[in-house]
């Protein structure tokens, strides 16, 4: 079942592309769902005869990455009532150019790591580290607080490929409390964002600069 | 028993929820600090205790930071009950129980000997602390929170990723991969060079967030800013003492694998960096709340100069952990009575603290005398070890610029804090009735008379334990 993985793993890479250049924030949520559940298969995939244990964790994430966080989020932006990041601070041109250098480069700078003999030939480690770049790209460029979530997210699918490659060193407790974890930061998030709305009229992190020295 | 020091809290957390009255409320607060911290003296005296399979172990590292945070906790929880009573138009459910949550995730941090584990606790802990944050609902305290969760959980992240770095530095060693503490300090070794640099670094920018060691910092100054006194004191000597017992674990596996040196570098320039960065803004700071921010800042820089440093110094550090956190308890405290005194807290608006608040203002004024050093404060005793065993290493240029950055703290927290206290009390003097009580007043005095007495007194059990700390640290395997 393996010989899919690397195939879901450049998928996987290409809905950061995606996530990088779209300005519409609704095709934003769905693709780093769709990169959530993509996740899910992964764990289940690299694991041969998936263990009750692998199972539950693959499901947790999908339902997490795939249905609860893409609601919370849609839920988030209905109320506020905005549909496009409309002027991210480097703009999308130029950061699906910065997420394809990024991208090249994790995937040199991988073979350059000392690599468990198993591992050499997937793409799992490049893979992470460019959906982490990518991940920290649309976080640290966009202005509405959604984007950045959703930037957030890209950056912890990137990190969740790496522990893919660790998944039967990790005891079931800290697996679900990192997903756990998750689920409380997203929602609290939320709470926030709707917040900013309230005070602010608008979900652009720009106007939040009253705190300065 | 181990698993039941952070059950406690918890549950107090989910009686605070229950409890229908915002008035009875707050005083579930004490109540559960009181059987934490009475937990805490029990588990100091007992057995070596361990829990959930040896994912939970007491080491001497693990019970410093822990009696500091319960003893920490418990003075907190006093005092927060007066501060609520003075909020009553404000729902108090949500911040209760954030509070003891907070408390019950730190307490998992210091307990945890599985790394993966520890960084639950600790994206716990962020988490918990985002709505404590945000209890004055104001624009400012909204932008602190957004900046709080967001940089906070960005650099936690790095620290997941660094810690699953360090996971698969054991696998490339051949072993089965495994972020179990016991097991790393034991392949140490053999572990793969280069994912354990990467690991190092990755989880000291991570865990650095979190304490807030320059250039990671942003986040605090706002976030101290806006919080309420309490909230701050809790983060400043609690949450942030948690995420340098993360960074001392990462620690002690590099010096276990041989990679002190590389360790120590990294330590080292972070803290003196903090520390001039603290410096640069705390002259002509005029937020006397931003201004313990920074100076939280600095102190995080001491503490990871002093363990980079290492020998004598590293005694010295451990012992500044328990002196900042003590000290920022006071400072926090304080300023927080100020501030609602004067409804203000620039240094335009707010002056006389001394005469309007003579209680607070006078521990003000003693808690920056005690935080910047004087003697006989808990931290001239540490801070003078720190230089001391800095000269003892022969690392005079390291030496050489602690002093110089210690005296430009001095003087620039000094104006900000001398035109609070000082003079005649402002205009804004009259904003508010607030007059210090006893439950906001006697709290800060209690913290106050244990920062003295570590200056001039450190108990034998602190002392023994301070050693065991250093000698677990510091020692080969």
């Amino acid at each position: 079942m393996t010989e899919w993985l690397d195939p879901l793993l450049v998928v996987a890479m290409l809905l950061n592309f995606v996530a990088l250049g779209a300005s519409h924030l609704r095709t934003v949520i769905r693709v780093v769902a769709l990169q959530g559940v993509l996740l899910g298969v992964m764990l289940l995939l690299t694991h041969s005869g998936p263990s009750l244990r692998t199972s539950l964790v693959a499901a947790a994430a999908v339902l997490l990455k795939g249905a609860v966080f893409p609601r919370m989020l849609s839920h988030a932006i209905r109320e506020v009532n905005i549909r496009r990041e409309v002027e991210p601070i480097i703009g999308f041109i130029a950061s699906l150019v910065l997420g394809a250098i990024g991208t090249a480069l994790a995937v040199v700078f991988a073979r350059t790591l000392p690599l468990a003999p198993e591992h050499t030939e997937t793409m799992l480690v490049p893979g992470s580290l460019a959906s982490v770049w990518c991940g920290f790209l649309i976080l640290a460029t966009r202005l509405k607080a959604v984007s950045q979530v959703l930037g957030y997210l890209v950056l912890e699918n990137g990190i969740f490929i790496f522990g893919v490659l660790l998944h039967e060193a990790m005891p079931l407790l800290v697996e679900v409390g990192v997903l756990l974890d998750l689920f409380v930061a997203i929602f609290v998030m939320g709470i926030i964002i709707h917040r900013i709305n309230r005070e602010f009229s608008t979900v652009n992190t720009q106007l939040l600069s009253m705190l300065r020295d | 028993m181990a698993l039941l020091l952070v059950l406690v809290p918890f549950v107090a957390a989910a009686i605070a929820y229950a409890v229908p009255s915002n008035r009875w409320r707050p005083w579930v607060l004490p109540a559960g600090a009181l059987g934490h911290l009475v937990l805490v003296s029990r588990a100091l005296a007992g057995d070596q205790l361990t829990g959930l399979d040896g994912l939970l172990a007491l080491d001497a590292l693990g019970k410093l930071v822990l009696v500091l945070v319960s003893v920490l906790f418990f003075v907190l929880s006093i005092y927060a009950p007066g501060y609520l009573a003075l909020r009553r138009e404000r729902k108090n459910r949500v911040f209760c129980a954030c509070l003891l949550a907070a408390l019950a995730m730190m307490t998992l941090v210091a307990l945890s000997h599985h790394l993966g584990l520890m960084w639950v606790g600790m994206e716990a802990t962020t988490l918990a602390c985002g709505p404590l944050l945000f209890f004055n609902r104001s624009p400012n305290s909204t932008e602190a929170t957004w900046k709080y969760l967001l940089i906070g959980s960005v650099g936690i992240a790095l620290a997941l990723f660094g810690s699953f770095f360090l996971a698969y530095a054991s696998l490339h060693a051949g072993a089965e991969p495994t972020l179990l503490f016991d097991d790393l300090l034991r392949e140490a070794p053999q572990l793969s060079r280069p994912w354990l640099h990467a690991a190092f670094v990755l989880l000291l920018v991570g865990y650095g967030t979190k304490m807030g060691l320059a250039p990671m910092h942003t986040w605090k100054p706002d976030a101290y800013g806006e919080a309420p006194g309490l909230v701050g004191a809790l983060l400043a000597g609690g949450v942030t003492s948690c995420a340098y017992l993360a960074i001392l674990r990462f620690y002690q596996i590099c010096r276990a694998a041989g990679e002190v040196d590389f360790a120590r570098e990294f330590l080292i320039f972070l803290g003196l960096f903090s520390m001039g960065l603290a410096a640069v803004f705390l002259v002509r700071q005029r937020d006397f709340k931003r201004m313990l921010a920074y100076s939280s800042v600095e102190h995080m820089g001491i503490l990871v100069l002093g363990v980079g440093i290492g020998g004598v110094a590293t005694f010295g550090a451990l012992l500044h952990l328990i002196n900042n956190g003590l000290t920022k308890g006071v400072m926090f405290l304080s300023a927080g009575n100020i501030h609602r005194a004067y409804d203000s807290k620039s240094t335009e608006a707010v002056s006389g603290a001394m005469r309007r608040l003579p209680l607070s203002g006078s521990l003000f004024l003693a808690g920056f005398l005690a935080i910047t050093g004087s003697p006989p404060g808990g931290p001239f005793l540490s801070e003078f070890t720190i230089l001391n065993g800095a000269i003892t290493r022969g690392a005079f240029v390291v030496a050489g610029l602690f002093l110089l950055l210690l005296v430009t703290v001095f003087i620039g927290m000094g104006s900000t804090v001398l035109s609070v206290v000082q003079g005649a009390p402002s205009e804004r003097a009259a904003a508010t009735d607030y007059r210090d009580g006893f439950l906001t007043g006697a709290p800060i005095l209690v913290l106050a008379g244990l920062v003295l007495m570590l200056g001039v007194y450190i108990p034998p059990p602190l002392h023994r334990l301070l050693h065991e700390a250093v000698t677990f640290l510091e020692v080969q395997p």
